[in-house]
């Protein structure tokens, strides 16, 4: 009647892993790595995030229905920015009539 | 068809099922929470209703002569918040669709009946903040709020009437996430998907997009809020903000908003259409697919509102494209429905004439969608009347059409009474009159330039502007009829058996009214929906 | 121990049916709340992009120590959450009560380290607004950095008051022995719900603190 149980020692080493990856993302940050830093920041915050959400919010033992649920979620966010920006970056890239 | 022998010991129908205002305002009962919504929707239509009235009464004229301009863009303002926020989106959904979702799949009610009732309680404080906001002198923004008006500039109650809106998008939130867990979750035995009703994918499709869209509106809201109140300057110009960008999560939302409010009314048409031919709808998965396809697709496409307004070109024409691909799962219904009607046996009740109108108009309504979608004349017809009679050929003769269809149709299940069937026919006509007096001139006027949301315009546009009104005045008392006769009918209309159309579908299986826990025995489905073909020469009761 | 006929609803086949689509439905609620954030991370990208050195001499202001210690506080919680269900699902009361409890004091201590952060920005004039007042160099629009800044982490702060409220009441009811292993969905709800905002702020501490750190 309460899904499934995992064993504590499994919360233990997400939360070790997790620790070790914001360590790792603020150690990251001191260095210079131009672009890259923006993008190594988000893949650790992404895979803090996947970690929290399949251990320890149990969507590893949860059937399909809610990955697909949040990939849906995360996918419209992204339809949100990439539309919007679509717009910002395009800006200038062709002049109208007269201008 | 199933009649239903009552025994002694017959449970109680929902109505009579627990007496005085505490068992309704308490009540987890799906059934009597849809009567509560209907009750509340109709004030909320009565209102945006007298605004437009305000409207209309000073377009009789040329000048600006009956208010000042700034009234004049409250009344507009208001007539428009009060329509979309709290009659178009809500009332299919919240009416219809609570009532009938936990019957169409054979459940006892919604997965959560708890928060079905908190749904409309949200419901009702929202529209309590607006209306006060209202009363306490107004809005004029639009209903649209851009910024930096709306932010920066506007003497009016926006933040109370943005409260307002805030607090009922809660309630859409809650009824989609309502609707999705149990069209997931409380079908009955045997019910596969493909054997759901249309009305149900239809209803499916529309959770999706209120789960996914609302937010973005509310956390806009919150952030006009702030700029008003904190001087936070997000969208002001001042600060390095960009109202563009206020434009693109507004639109985000409101876009895929008007796909909240037709999804519904189409999967109303589809139960009609099937039942008023006694045919199965034609090609039922593409109908169902073209219900994910325009909630999808609608996400896609919010940029149409804004190819004037400084969004880059490129970006425009991605947009153009997209808003041309959005049609097509539309058609793919027009066509199925059509196609439904072909051979069938057809009859003109009531709600199938709403069904013709529905058709017809909703098809008016979506090919003009086309000339906007074009950027070329879309700039010219931009804030035009061309855009008012657009969404209103949508709105009204597609979504409110839909909505009395159904209302009518489902009448004799949820109350145990049939409406008056003559009087149901004229106010179908005269509101089919008036609405297209309405709203055709407005067509021509917007082509001819005339702009939208002036109290006043040149001499030349006076002819069509009165018939416009006088359209108007039709369309009112066309809908003052049902008004009078259906609360007639609960107490006189002729008693109602339990399936006084002869349709298909697991509500029409259980009382009229049902009783409290909808079905006496949980049912089982083993076949296909609108089976008409098995039992082809059942007649029809009542 | 809860009694199955006060705590089952009967439109469900059983306690497990109940109990998935609760869980149903408060993902169906997390996924609005990725949308609701969501639209201020628009709101970021966008600003961001046109601004960047007004993003790097904003964050420069912040402090990446305590929001350090407040993402190890979070995640912390997280733990003591996942450890609160998991006693649940095992019917142990009193671990359940000790997780629930640590759970809400790490929250208390985000928040109240979340306060002196606030307390910082008002003395040193960085609330946007009329006393906006930024003494540093080429920033420009740096206003719009604070505001996304207090309007990120705000509603963050906001949604941790409304989970420290609800932890509060799970305490409650399982000091009144509601929760056993047959019955225990509102601490998987609520841990749910917790976790998420975790993981929001999970994003909100790079994207805010670490920017030009070098």
């Amino acid at each position: 009647m309460s899904g499934h149980v995992a064993p504590t020692r499994l919360y233990y080493a997400i939360f070790g892993a997790l620790m070790i990856l914001t360590a790792l993302t603020v150690a990251v940050a001191y260095k210079d790595l131009g672009l890259l830093n923006t993008y190594v920041a988000m893949t650790i915050a992404v895979a803090k995030a996947t970690l929290v959400v399949l251990y320890f919010m149990h969507v590893r033992w949860s059937g399909r229905l809610i990955p697909i649920l949040l990939a849906a979620g995360v996918l419209w966010l992204v339809i949100l920015l990439a539309l919007t920006m679509s717009d910002y970056a395009s800006r200038g890239w062709m002049t109208a009539p007269g201008s | 068809m199933t009649t239903h022998v009552h025994a002694g010991s017959t449970p109680k129908h929902y109505l009579i099922d627990g007496y005085g205002i505490r068992s309704w305002l308490l009540t987890t009962d799906h059934k009597r929470i849809a009567i509560l919504y209907l009750a509340s929707v109709t004030v909320m239509f009565a209102l945006g209703g007298l605004f437009a009235i305000f409207v209309r009464l000073e377009l009789l004229t040329p000048a600006g002569d009956l208010m000042q301009a700034e009234t004049y863009n409250k009344m507009f303002t208001m007539h428009g918040i009060a329509m979309v926020f709290f009659f178009l989106i809500p009332a299919v959904p919240a009416v219809l669709g609570n009532f009938l979702i936990p019957l169409m799949i054979g459940a006892k009610d919604l997965a959560f009946p708890r928060i079905n009732l908190l749904s409309w309680y949200v419901f009702v404080v929202g529209g309590l903040f607006s209306l006060y906001a209202m009363i306490a002198g107004g809005i004029d923004t639009g209903w649209t709020f851009y910024t930096p008006y709306s932010t920066a500039w506007s003497n009016t109650n926006v933040v109370p009437t943005a409260v307002g809106i805030f607090i009922t998008g809660f309630s859409s939130i809650l009824t989609g996430l309502n609707f999705m867990a149990t069209i997931h979750k409380m079908r009955a035995p045997g019910l596969t998907w493909f054997r759901l009703p249309l009305f149900v994918w239809a209803h499916y499709a529309t959770s999706i997009i209120m789960i996914l869209g609302t937010p973005v509106l509310a956390i806009t809201i919150v952030l006009v809020a702030l700029d008003r109140i904190g001087k936070f300057g997000i969208f002001d110009p001042a600060a390095g903000g960009d109202p563009v960008l206020f434009q693109h999560l507004f639109w985000f939302y409101s876009h895929p908003a008007v796909y909240i409010m037709i999804l519904p009314s189409m999967g109303v048409i589809s139960e009609l259409v099937s039942a008023f031919s006694r045919k199965r709808v034609f090609g039922y998965s593409f109908v169902a697919f073209s219900s994910l396809a325009i909630a999808l697709i609608g996400f896609l496409v919010w940029g149409h509102h804004m190819f004037v307004s400084g969004q880059s070109v490129y970006a425009s024409l991605v947009f153009s494209v997209l808003s041309f691909l959005v049609a097509i799962p539309s058609a793919v219904k027009v066509f199925n429905w059509t196609a439904t009607l072909h051979k069938g046996r057809i009859s003109f009740e009531t709600p199938m004439l709403y069904v013709f109108g529905f058709i017809g108009l909703f098809t008016i309504g979506g090919l003009t969608g086309l000339f906007l979608a074009s950027l070329g004349l879309d700039v010219h017809v931009h804030d035009t009347y061309f855009i008012v009679a657009h969404f209103h050929y949508i709105m009204v003769g597609g979504v409110i059409m839909g909505y009395l269809g159904g209302l009518h149709f489902w009448w004799p299940k949820m109350t145990g009474r049939m409406y008056p069937e003559w009087w149901g026919r004229l106010s179908a006509l005269v509101i089919f009159i008036g609405f297209n007096l309405t709203f055709f001139p407005q067509f021509v006027l917007g082509y001819l330039g005339m702009p939208r949301r002036y109290h006043a315009y040149p001499e030349e546009f006076q002819v069509l502007n009165v018939m416009s009104t006088a359209g108007a005045s039709i369309l009112g008392v066309g809908y003052l009829i049902p008004l009078v006769y259906m609360i007639w009918s609960m107490r006189y209309g002729k008693v109602a058996p339990d399936n006084p159309w002869g349709a298909k579908g697991l509500e029409w299986e259980t009382g009229s009214p049902p009783p409290t826990h909808n079905f006496e025995k949980p049912p089982e489905v083993v076949s296909e929906a609108y089976a008409y073909h098995e039992h082809p020469a059942e007649a029809r009761h009542g | 121990m809860a009694r199955t006929r006060d705590v089952f609803w009967h439109h469900f086949q059983d306690l497990e049916h109940q109990r998935e689509t609760s869980a149903l439905g408060m993902w169906i609620f997390l996924i609005t709340e990725i949308l609701f954030f969501g639209g201020m991370f628009a709101c970021y990208v966008v600003y961001r992009t046109a601004y960047p050195e007004a993003w790097l001499a904003g964050s420069a202001t912040l402090d990446v120590k305590l929001g350090a210690i407040n993402t190890a506080v979070l995640i912390g919680s997280s733990l003591t959450m996942a450890m609160a269900v998991h006693a649940a699902q095992l019917g142990k009361r009193m671990p359940l009560v000790v997780f629930l409890v640590l759970t809400i004091v790490l929250g208390g201590i985000f928040l109240g380290i979340k306060a002196v952060e606030y307390e910082h920005k008002w003395e040193e004039n960085l609330i946007p607004g009329p006393a906006f007042d930024f003494h540093g160099q080429g920033a420009g629009n740096v206003q719009l950095f604070f505001a996304l800044y207090f309007a990120l982490t705000g509603m963050h702060a906001l949604h941790m008051v409304i989970g420290i409220g609800l932890l509060g009441n799970l305490v409650r009811q399982s000091l009144a022995g509601r929760f056993d292993a047959a019955y225990n969905t509102p601490v998987e709800m609520v841990g749910l719900y917790w976790h998420f905002v975790d993981i929001v702020w999970i994003f909100l501490f790079p994207l805010l603190y670490l920017l030009g750190r070098h």
